[in-house]
């Protein structure tokens, strides 16, 4: 058994910790955090020089041609820096629904303009309030043109085109969700920011007034198409949350050891290490769960849904609870905006909606485990 | 990233697979495949004797004991092999339960710590199940802070005469050996005044007296001593060099990777598939299916954490203690599982009988006997200090207990 990243993948993950941590400082993610840029441009560039943005593109359409692993391990490193780009909609998300569905065409027009830093891409999928449901599309497609509007679009006001589900009939099944892929510089399309609990990843909404759209993937297919998308993002997602949960717990840790009270070190109070070990067990929990999806989501295997699933949770609620528990350690300067535990906090929450909702996975994972255990 | 063993892990678990397949005792495979917790009871059969039976095939056929050095009556396994080979043991590795202390733990500190006249004596009838060992270190004032011990081991010309109590020892009432820790120095600090023994458990003086526990049930052993007298050539290390001896010991229980605790999960999921509340069954309730699910991950991801550590060991790496989670996070489970799963029951959770409605009592049983999960072999407590001092790297409790001699250290709280 060897149920562990490869010595080149580990290779890959040094060097791009030690490129993160030269060009997406905490000072760097914070330009954007105070809307000074909706998103760091110079990191984006250096992301793609890099590599990172194309590493499970193949060849032929400009990327790496590494794989989903390289692509994890990266990922946990993106989530570890706290990067504000455009990574997970571009590459989880409009990339991967590329590849599974795209035409030649489609795949020839975008995957290599996404490798090189050239184009942002993401995915148009909720209408207000909701989790990922068939039943809540109602943006209208017909006659090659699109009529609603969809919010919250991740990085929608800084993306190039996006993949959008419509509805393209009435029967009340998953058949009538089609995708679509739209220029969002084009006429018809209105965007417009939207504030949310994470300024490093800005969400819009966008308005669709007979925009022009080309379908990806056939009439129809769009749902399951989605649910595929999704479940891939959720693993590479899963990946950042877990570099997100060790960052906040070495930040807990660092403080506990620096920070003296009571004439000694705050870490030397049960109450506090037994707080940090706790963080240590979801981190750990989820770190393991990630790596049973990076191991399906490498090998198309029958389980990736469950395991995208379950490391979904397991590493949303991990990232939720070491970010909670690090501004806990750091007591009253854990509150300041001057620290950086509230940034993690913000990503930490931000990251467990925009999939779905931990409910949703929740809810997932329990149909899936049914199906195998009926199967 | 596979599952796959390599070419040699194979080979060995072909042999391994043909020996199990060929040796054991099949007609016990139904009842030995039934999940339980704590000890096991066998229908028709004492556990020690077909345990001893199993034991003694498995030595003869060169399996047992198989990470220990040829001489000691192993086979120089290593590590991953020894995984290896309980995963294809599988079932009637639950037979083995009889001898775990004296493999994981009282062997190891004999080979680390004995003579070579007392490793030859006695590795090679452990390994056969000819002998079971105990470990005597608990008592009832020093549990977490072992260290803090009171029986006492008073040299007389070349023997050592033993008094004081221990508890909590699984096993004394079966075991042919102990593995004994006693003060000898009670004028230095604590740690410094230990001396590790074993001695015959037959012995004059020794007396085996079953604890009666919370659960109902009896499994563990209080073990008292009066003028037991042990020969000096059974010391374990050097007088007052316990504390180190102990740790050997202690290190060795947590080594027990690969073994799977139970997390009630596969129980809880099949009960809330099966169980009617008003509005249909428990699985398709919101509430219950979100429960279901966070503990389904927790689960799942102590099951890929022993993976990881299977697969450091599969490349020569030495696991360490960040295997500590794996107690701490099922023995809480077991026990909300336990509460849960009785919560959807109603009032009639709380009946204990063997009707179909409360599933022969399993989560009413599961209930009574996890806070022993919980305490047994590390406290969550010391648990998460383990976690926070050794991997995490922070402060270790200040102790003020840690420079005053013994027998001036407070004995009541109040």
């Amino acid at each position: 058994m060897n149920f562990d990243f490869s010595d080149d993948q580990k290779q890959l993950r040094d060097q791009a910790r030690k490129f993160l941590a030269e060009k997406c400082s905490p000072k760097a993610v914070r330009i954007v955090l105070d809307g000074k840029a909706p998103y760091d441009k110079e990191l984006w560039k250096g992301l793609a020089e890099m590599g990172f943005l194309g590493v499970a593109i193949p060849e032929e359409f400009g990327g790496a041609g590494a794989g989903h692993l390289e692509l994890c391990v990266i990922a946990e490193e993106m989530g570890r820096a706290n990067a504000p780009v455009p990574f997970s909609s571009t590459v989880y998300l409009a990339a991967e629904a590329l590849l599974i569905a795209g035409s030649d065409a489609q795949k020839k027009k975008w995957l290599p303009a996404i490798s090189s830093g050239e184009a942002i891409g993401t995915l148009a999928l909720f209408e207000g309030k909701g989790n990922p449901s068939a039943k809540n599309v109602t943006l209208a497609a017909a006659n090659g043109v699109l009529n609603g509007v969809k919010k919250p679009v991740a990085d929608g006001a800084i993306a190039d085109f996006a993949v959008v589900a419509a509805r393209t009939g009435s029967s009340g099944r998953d058949g009538d969700i089609s995708l679509f892929l739209v220029g969002l510089k084009a006429g018809g399309v209105e965007v417009k920011s939207l504030t949310n609990l994470d300024p490093t990843r800005g969400q819009a909404e966008i308005t669709f007034k007979d925009a022009k759209a080309e379908p990806l993937g056939a009439a129809g297919e769009g749902w399951s198409i989605l649910t595929q998308v999704l479940d891939r993002a959720a693993v590479l997602c899963a990946f950042e949350q877990v570099g997100g949960s060790d960052r906040a717990l070495e930040m807990g840790r660092d403080y506990a050891l620096d920070r003296i009270a009571f004439g000694r070190q705050i870490g030397s109070f049960q109450a506090v290490k037994h707080m940090l070990a706790d963080m240590y067990v979801s981190a750990t929990l989820a770190r393991s769960n990630s790596y049973y999806g990076a191991w399906a989501l490498s090998t198309n295997a029958g389980e990736l849904p469950e395991a995208a699933a379950a490391a979904r949770i397991s590493a949303t609620q991990a990232f939720q609870h070491c970010a909670k528990n690090n501004i806990q350690v750091h007591g009253g300067m854990g509150f300041t905006w001057e620290f950086d535990c509230h940034m993690y906090y913000r990503r930490a929450n931000a990251m467990a909606l925009g999939l779905g909702s931990l409910t949703y996975w929740e809810d997932q994972l329990i149909d899936r485990m049914r199906k195998k255990n009926a199967a | 990233m596979n599952f796959d063993d390599t070419p040699q892990e194979a080979a060995f678990r072909e042999t391994a697979r043909k020996w199990v397949e060929a040796n054991a005792p099949k007609e016990l495979h139904a009842e030995l495949s039934k999940s339980s917790l704590g000890r096991i009871k066998l229908a028709n059969h004492d556990i020690v004797d077909v345990g001893k039976a199993w034991q003694k095939k498995k030595f003869e056929g060169n399996w047992a004991c198989l990470h220990w050095p040829k001489e000691y009556g192993g086979r120089d396994a290593t590590p991953i092999e020894k995984v290896i080979w309980q995963q294809e043991e599988g079932v009637y590795g639950k037979l083995t339960q009889p001898f775990q202390i004296g493999e994981g733990m009282c062997g190891p500190t004999v080979m680390a710590w004995g003579s070579e006249d007392a490793k030859r004596r006695h590795l090679p009838k452990l390994a056969s199940g000819e002998e079971i060992w105990c470990q005597l270190f608990s008592e009832p004032s020093a549990g977490s802070d072992v260290a803090g011990l009171r029986t006492r081991a008073e040299k007389k010309g070349d023997n050592w005469v033993v008094n004081g109590q221990k508890i909590w020892t699984s096993g004394a009432h079966y075991s042919d050996y102990g593995l004994l820790i006693a003060r000898t120095d009670p004028n230095v600090p604590k740690h410094k005044g230990l001396t590790m023994f074993f001695l015959d458990m037959k012995s004059p003086g020794v007396e085996v007296r079953p604890i009666r526990q919370a659960n109902g049930m009896q499994e563990f052993n209080e073990v008292y001593f009066t003028d037991v007298v042990i020969p000096d050539s059974q010391r374990l290390g050097a007088v007052g060099e316990g504390w180190s001896v102990s740790l050997t010991t202690l290190m060795n229980e947590r080594m027990s990777i690969g073994s799977r605790l139970a997390t009630g999960v596969p129980e809880l999921f099949e009960f809330c598939s099966n169980l009617m509340l008003e509005d249909g069954l428990a699985i398709d309730d919101p509430a219950v299916r979100s429960k279901l699910a966070s503990w389904a991950v927790k689960s799942s991801g102590l099951k890929y954490t022993s993976y990881r550590a299977i697969s450091a060991l599969s490349k020569g790496e030495r696991p360490g203690p960040e295997n500590s989670i794996g107690k701490l996070v099922s023995g809480m489970m077991l026990q909300d599982i336990a509460t849960y799963a009785m919560d959807l029951q109603g009032a009639a959770g709380a009946l204990t009988g063997t009707d179909e409605e409360t599933v022969q009592g399993q989560f009413q049983q599961m209930l009574l006997s996890s806070p022993s999960m919980r305490i047994a072999g590390g406290t969550d407590e010391i648990l998460r200090n383990i976690i926070a001092e050794r991997v995490l790297g922070l402060p270790g409790d200040i102790r003020v207990d840690k420079d005053v001699p013994y027998n001036k250290i407070p004995t009541k709280g109040r």
